[in-house]
This record gives C-alpha cells, sequence and structure tokens, in this order.
C-alpha cells in the first residue's frame, strides 16, 4: 500500500470516528447544544478541553518555532500552559458559581448594561475569529500535504469538515468528540516523539531524552546541538538572545490570554460543581502537559535530524567529517523522499547556487542582501544589480570568514541552499526524516487534523454562541424562538468559517504565530473585565466599557499598524521588525500592555464614575463563595 | 451579620493563598525561567543550565502540582467555612 493511500485510509477513519460520535449525540435543546447539560466530570471535561486548547498551533506549528529558535521559544511552552494557573485561581470556579452560559452573558450582567454584553461579543468574535485563522493555517498545511493538493485546496475541504461537526454535534457531541481527539492527538504526537528520542538518545521517554546524552557521539545531546548549529553559523540553540522585556511580556499575553479565551471558559461552564471547575482546570493541564513535556523535545530533535541530514557527519558529532548531502540523493534517493513530497507543496525548496552538485545548509547572514538583489533584478536596472550583488558577495565572505571550522571558502559556497524551510512543516515531516514507518506518518497526519478542527469547532460554538444567544436572542429579538435561536447559531458558524478561511489564505505568520495574536487580544479584551467582575466590587459599568474599548483597540491598532490591516500583507504603517517596534515590543506581546491600559482606564473612569447598584455588588459576593451553585439557568 | 463576616473571613483566606500560589507560579516560570536565569547557569542540567529546564519542562511541572494545590486547600477551605457545596 503506497503512502498515500495509507494517510488517507487513516485520516478518514478517524473522522469517521468523530463524526460518528457527533451525530449519535446530537443536540436536541439549546441547553445541550451550548453546555451539555452539565453532566460532564472534570477528568472527562479536562481531556475535551486539551484537546479545545491544543490547536494546530500547539500540535503543529509549535515544536517548529522551538526547534528554529530554540530556548527563546520557550515563552510558548510557558506561555501556554500558566494560563491555566490563573484560570483555576482566579476565574473557572466564579464564572462557574455565577452559573449562565457565556462569556458576554457574565460582563452584561456584572457590568448591569446591554452595552457592555454587546462589546463583549464584539471582543470575543474579534479572538475567536482571528484563532479560527491560524488553525486554518494549520489544516492548509496538513490537507495539502497529505492529499498532495494545493495549499487552498486543502483549506476549502478542512473547512468543508469542521462546518459538518460543528454544525451538527452541538456541545455535547463535541465534548465526546474532543475526548476521541484528545485521544488521536496523543497518540499522534508522542509515538514519533518515542521512537525519535530512542534513535537520538537511547531514552524512550522524549522529555527526558531531551537532556540525556547523544548516542552517536557520546556528548549531552543539547551540547551537541549546540556545537552541530553553530558549526553552521546558527545561534547556539539553548541560549539566550532576544529581548528579556519582549520575552516577558509575550509570556505574560500567551498566559492571561489562555484565562480570557472565551472557548476555553465556556467549558468550566459544563461541570457538575465550583470545586469540579477547580480540578478540570487541574485535569486540562495535566493532559495538556503531556504533549507540552514532549514538544520541547520533538523541537530540538527535528532540528537535530533536519541538520543531520543535510549534514550526514553530523550523526557521528562531526559536522563537516563528511560532505554535505548530493543534490542527486536529494532528487533520487529512497531516504529523502519526503523532501521531494514537501517540495510539491512548496514548503520546502532547495537549489545548488554554486553548482558543485552539494546542497549546503547553513546559515549565510545574507537574506537581507538576497532580498535587495533580487529587487534588484527585477528594476532591471545594471548599475543597481552591480551594487547589490557586490554587498551579497561582501556579506557572504564575511560569513564565511566567520564559521568555525567550515570548509566554506575552499569549497567555493554561494549562500543557503536550503532556500525555504517552513517552520511548520517540522512536526508533520518529522517521521519522514526520521525514516520512521508509514504508519507512523499516517498517525501524524491524523492527530494534526484532529488538533486543529477541535479547536476549530470549539471556537465556532464560542462564536454562535455569543451571536444567537447574547446578540440575537440577549439583545436584539428577545422573543426568538428556541429553533430560531439554534438557526442563527448554525448560521453564525457558517459564516465565521468562511471569513477565517478567506483570511487564512494569506495568513499573517505561522500558525502559531497567527494564533498568539488572537492571545494577545483575548488578553488586552476579556482577561482584564472578567477579572474586575470578580475582584472589585468598585467598577462598573462606565469603567469596564472604556477599558474593554482601550485595552483592545490599543492591541488591535498595534497589530494591523505592524501586521497590515485586517492581516492584508503590504498594508502595515511599519516594518514588522524588532528595530521597528515601539521599545522592542513584538505585536504579539502588545497584549499584555493592552491589558494594563485596559485595568488603568477602567479603575481610572470607576474612580469618578457611580459605585455599581446594590443588586450587583450582592451578585460578586454571591460568586465569590461555592455554596449554591445549581444548574445553569439559562435566562 | 455574622454570615457576612464568615465569608468576608473565607474571601480574606481564599486570597492569601491565591496571593502565595502567583508568587511561585511567577517565579519558577518568569524568574527561574527567564530573569533568573544567569543566576542558575552554574547549576548544569543534561548539556544545558537550570534555567533552560524550568523554561522548557520544570514550570509546566510546578504548573500542574499549584493547581492541584490550591484545588485541595480550597476543598478544605471551603469545608472550614461551612461554604461547600
Amino acid at each position: 500500500m503506497s503512502q498515500f493511500t495509507l494517510n488517507l485510509l487513516v485520516i478518514t477513519a478517524s473522522f469517521a470516528l468523530y463524526i460518528g460520535i457527533a451525530i449519535y449525540c446530537r443536540a436536541k435543546s439549546t441547553a445541550e447544544f451550548y453546555a451539555a447539560n452539565r453532566g460532564v466530570g472534570p477528568v472527562m471535561n479536562g481531556m475535551a478541553t486539551a484537546a479545545d486548547w491544543m490547536s494546530a498551533a500547539s500540535f503543529i506549528s509549535m515544536a517548529g518555532l522551538i526547534a528554529f529558535t530554540g530556548y527563546d521559544n520557550s515563552t510558548y511552552l510557558m506561555g501556554w500552559t500558566g494560563g491555566y494557573v490563573l484560570l483555576a485561581l482566579l476565574l473557572a470556579p466564579y464564572l462557574r458559581k455565577f452559573g449562565k452560559f457565556t462569556v458576554p452573558e457574565f460582563i452584561g450582567d456584572r457590568f448591569y448594561s446591554p452595552t457592555a454584553r454587546i462589546i463583549g461579543v464584539i471582543c470575543l468574535l474579534i479572538v475567536s475569529i482571528t484563532y479560527v485563522i491560524g488553525q486554518m493555517t494549520g489544516v492548509g498545511v496538513t490537507f495539502s500535504r497529505y492529499l498532495e493538493v494545493s495549499n487552498a485546496t486543502g483549506l476549502w475541504i478542512g473547512a468543508g469538515l469542521v462546518f459538518c461537526y460543528a454544525v451538527l454535534g452541538g456541545m455535547k457531541g463535541i465534548t465526546y468528540t474532543q475526548v476521541a481527539q484528545y485521544v488521536v492527538l496523543i497518540i499522534a504526537y508522542t509515538i514519533p516523539a518515542v521512537f525519535i528520542s530512542l534513535q537520538l538518545t537511547g531514552n524512550f521517554l522524549p522529555p527526558l531524552g531531551l537532556f540525556g546524552t547523544h548516542e552517536g557521539s557520546g556528548v549531552a545531546f543539547l551540547a551537541q546541538l549546540d556545537g552541530l548549529v553553530t558549526d553552521l553559523g546558527f545561534r547556539a540553540y539553548t541560549e539566550h538572545h532576544n529581548s528579556t522585556l519582549d520575552m516577558v511580556l509575550f509570556t505574560m499575553a500567551l498566559m492571561i490570554g489562555t484565562a480570557g479565551l472565551p472557548h476555553v471558559i465556556i467549558r468550566f461552564f459544563t461541570v457538575p460543581k465550583v470545586s469540579d471547575a477547580r480540578k478540570s482546570a487541574g485535569w486540562a493541564l495535566v493532559f495538556i502537559a503531556l504533549l507540552y513535556t514532549v514538544a520541547p523535545a520533538v523541537g530540538s530533535m527535528a532540528r537535530f535530524n533536519l541538520t543531520a541530514t543535510m549534514w550526514p557527519g553530523a550523526e557521528q558529532g562531526e559536522t563537516f567529517s563528511q560532505p554535505a548531502v548530493s543534490l542527486a540523493d536529494i532528487e533520487t534517493s529512497e531516504d529523502l523522499a519526503w523532501m521531494r513530497n514537501w517540495q510539491t507543496t512548496g514548503l520546502l525548496n532547495w537549489e545548488d547556487k554554486n553548482g558543485d552538485g552539494l546542497i549546503q545548509y547553513y546559515n549565510d547572514g545574507a537574506a537581507a542582501q538576497a532580498t535587495a538583489l533580487a529587487a534588484a533584478r527585477t528594476s532591471g536596472d545594471q548599475a543597481a544589480i552591480d551594487t547589490a550583488q557586490a554587498a551579497y558577495d561582501a556579506r557572504l565572505a564575511e560569513t564565511h570568514a566567520a564559521l568555525p571550522g567550515a570548509p566554506a571558502v575552499e569549497q567555493n559556497w554561494a549562500g543557503n541552499e536550503l532556500t525555504t524551510v517552513n517552520n511548520d512543516i517540522m512536526v508533520l515531516a518529522n517521521p519522514e526524516i526520521a525514516n520512521l514507518p508509514g504508519w507512523v506518518i499516517a498517525i501524524v497526519a491524523a492527530g494534526g487534523l484532529a488538533a486543529a478542527l477541535s479547536t476549530a469547532a470549539g471556537l465556532l460554538l464560542a462564536i454562535s454562541g455569543a451571536v444567537s444567544h447574547d446578540l440575537i436572542k440577549g439583545t436584539l429579538r428577545p422573543n426568538i424562538s428556541e429553533k430560531g435561536e439554534l438557526m442563527a447559531a448554525r448560521v453564525s458558524m457558517a459564516a465565521s468559517i468562511l471569513v477565517a478561511t478567506l483570511l487564512g489564505l494569506n495568513p499573517p505568520g505561522f500558525a502559531a504565530q497567527t494564533v498568539a495574536l488572537a492571545f494577545g487580544l483575548a488578553a488586552s479584551s476579556i482577561f482584564p473585565v472578567l477579572m474586575m467582575g470578580i475582584f472589585s466590587k468598585r467598577v462598573g459599568k462606565e469603567g469596564a466599557i472604556a477599558g474593554m474599548i482601550a485595552g483592545m483597540l490599543s492591541t488591535i491598532l498595534y497589530i494591523f499598524a505592524y501586521k497590515g490591516w485586517f492581516f492584508v500583507a503590504g498594508t502595515n504603517m511599519f516594518p514588522d521588525t524588532p528595530d521597528a517596534w515601539l521599545f522592542g515590543i513584538s505585536p504579539a506581546s502588545f497584549g499584555t500592555i493592552g491589558a494594563v491600559i485596559n485595568f488603568a482606564v477602567a479603575f481610572g473612569v470607576s474612580a469618578v464614575s457611580q459605585r455599581p447598584p446594590a443588586h450587583v455588588q450582592e451578585l460578586v459576593e454571591s460568586i465569590r463563595v461555592p455554596r449554591g451553585a445549581g444548574g445553569a439557568v439559562a435566562h | 451579620m455574622s454570615d457576612r463576616q464568615s465569608s468576608n473571613a473565607y474571601w480574606q483566606a481564599n486570597l492569601r493563598i491565591i496571593y502565595i500560589c502567583l508568587a511561585i507560579w511567577a517565579l519558577v516560570s518568569y524568574g527561574f525561567g527567564i530573569i533568573l536565569r544567569p543566576l542558575l547557569s552554574g547549576i548544569s542540567v543534561g548539556g544545558t543550565d537550570l534555567g533552560f529546564w524550568f523554561a522548557q519542562q520544570g514550570s509546566i511541572l510546578c504548573f500542574i502540582a499549584l493547581i492541584f494545590f490550591y484545588t485541595w486547600r480550597m476543598n478544605r477551605l471551603d469545608a472550614e467555612h461551612g461554604v461547600d457545596e
């Protein structure tokens, strides 16, 4: 059986399972559609939350980002897990006690204002749709590779599938479907990691293998990796390079963004008791940590294997003891078929620039000069081409002279010849790079899709809840029938899938980076208003409304200024580079500043406006104690 | 009135536990993982240093422990103040 057929078979089987569960548990009433009758226990709920939470960003993208950056991208690991501590301590138990269905509903009641509720809905929609774009990016990458179609076709197929079971299922279907998806994705993530960890370090537990010894050379694995990448002119893997301030702010944005994500918070409305809400957050983190402690091992080992593929000598620990991989091997060898497969997606490419029949992969440090040269060539001005060529050659000579022990000069290297390596392909290509059996590759494909689709479905549920329950039933047309409400929910799901897919065709970054922007937006708008709603009796509707608007607007403007208006490439006002960022704060980190602005504005405005009325003060008192948490009431 | 006082004491106790947990939360991630990493650079762990371990694994394990500690402590506190479900 060919790899293609095998992939298709495993992917189809996994989908049949999810859709089967969704149909079996089809939602019959609105209460079931949103919150599954609160019959879901903490362990199951934790597992479903983990599937909901771990998206294409975690599964497909994150290890790739860690692989190519190393220590600096530990921010993703800490940020996306630390948020659960905030959820368990600061939000989940109180929102469960409150006992309604959606996040905007809490905002509307606590701040006694339909306007606050509508602004909550708008914030939720912006956050969730940005997040869905990131998922669609991941779905596009996966389908394009495994169905051997273009990225755009892959995206549309994925969109159709998400639509089918999110719309049919509702929450109850999704809860059990997501438990199944968690199982598939965790198996898919860990099996190749175990194999690769065994190959490289002899330890079958990847988190231990990461800090273990490299089999080929007998040196500590991370030290070996550091040596290998610095030989090739890259920055040491374990060292800290970027700004400490930006690292702290980015981690914080991811953490408080996690705690402010509506589709995660909604999960804690479905547990039977307040104490279960706390426990649920703990279980969710346990299931998430299973993947998150493996991810840094996957990242570092993928980086090692990729580099060792390009420089076969690295297997034994001597980078330059053998020549670089040959072009003939890449084009014909059975072991390197994965390179040719990925080349067709356009996410991996190479070019024998110096015509020596070998593909030299290293950091030539001349990316900026190469771009300038290409621009000069398109302009056709000979003088400009000559100047750009000279600058490019000078930069290359500089890099080559600085490479420690590299035979760059005598072998006449002419720049990095592995011209494209998309970060997002690392996890999916990992089993192929390590020559693992075909069924492992097929399972990874199914796992990547499970991750992307489960999150997309959870987000769509949050979106449809906000539109049908908060916007239409709660404010615009309170008399709408239950049937009409369900209809509105489904229509809004379809509309959001369409918007996200269209925007996903030109995503503002790798899957994890797009998702990180969604976290910044959640951090700046939803988290602060929920915190103040629970921990302050002084902040009233004026403060909350002003705070949400200030936090969301400042963050979204900062992001658009660097990433382009509505992420349309070329419409950005400033270049998206560390030098151009305000105080070196990246757009993805700005959510933390947005949250500070939100808090400051809210407290400032509250100081000069009226205290919240007595019944709201009592509401705050009541959500602070667990006793008396009944089932949810819809209205 | 005594009800109000009791719930006030409960809330203050809850806040105290939250502060302690959040201090540890910040120490293992922002502290050991990022800002204090240079101070821990002397302690080597598998080819790198302790700060790297905290950033990539240690902090996550601490987070799990913190949530379960908080859950256990709060269940006791709920019972002590008679506000459990």
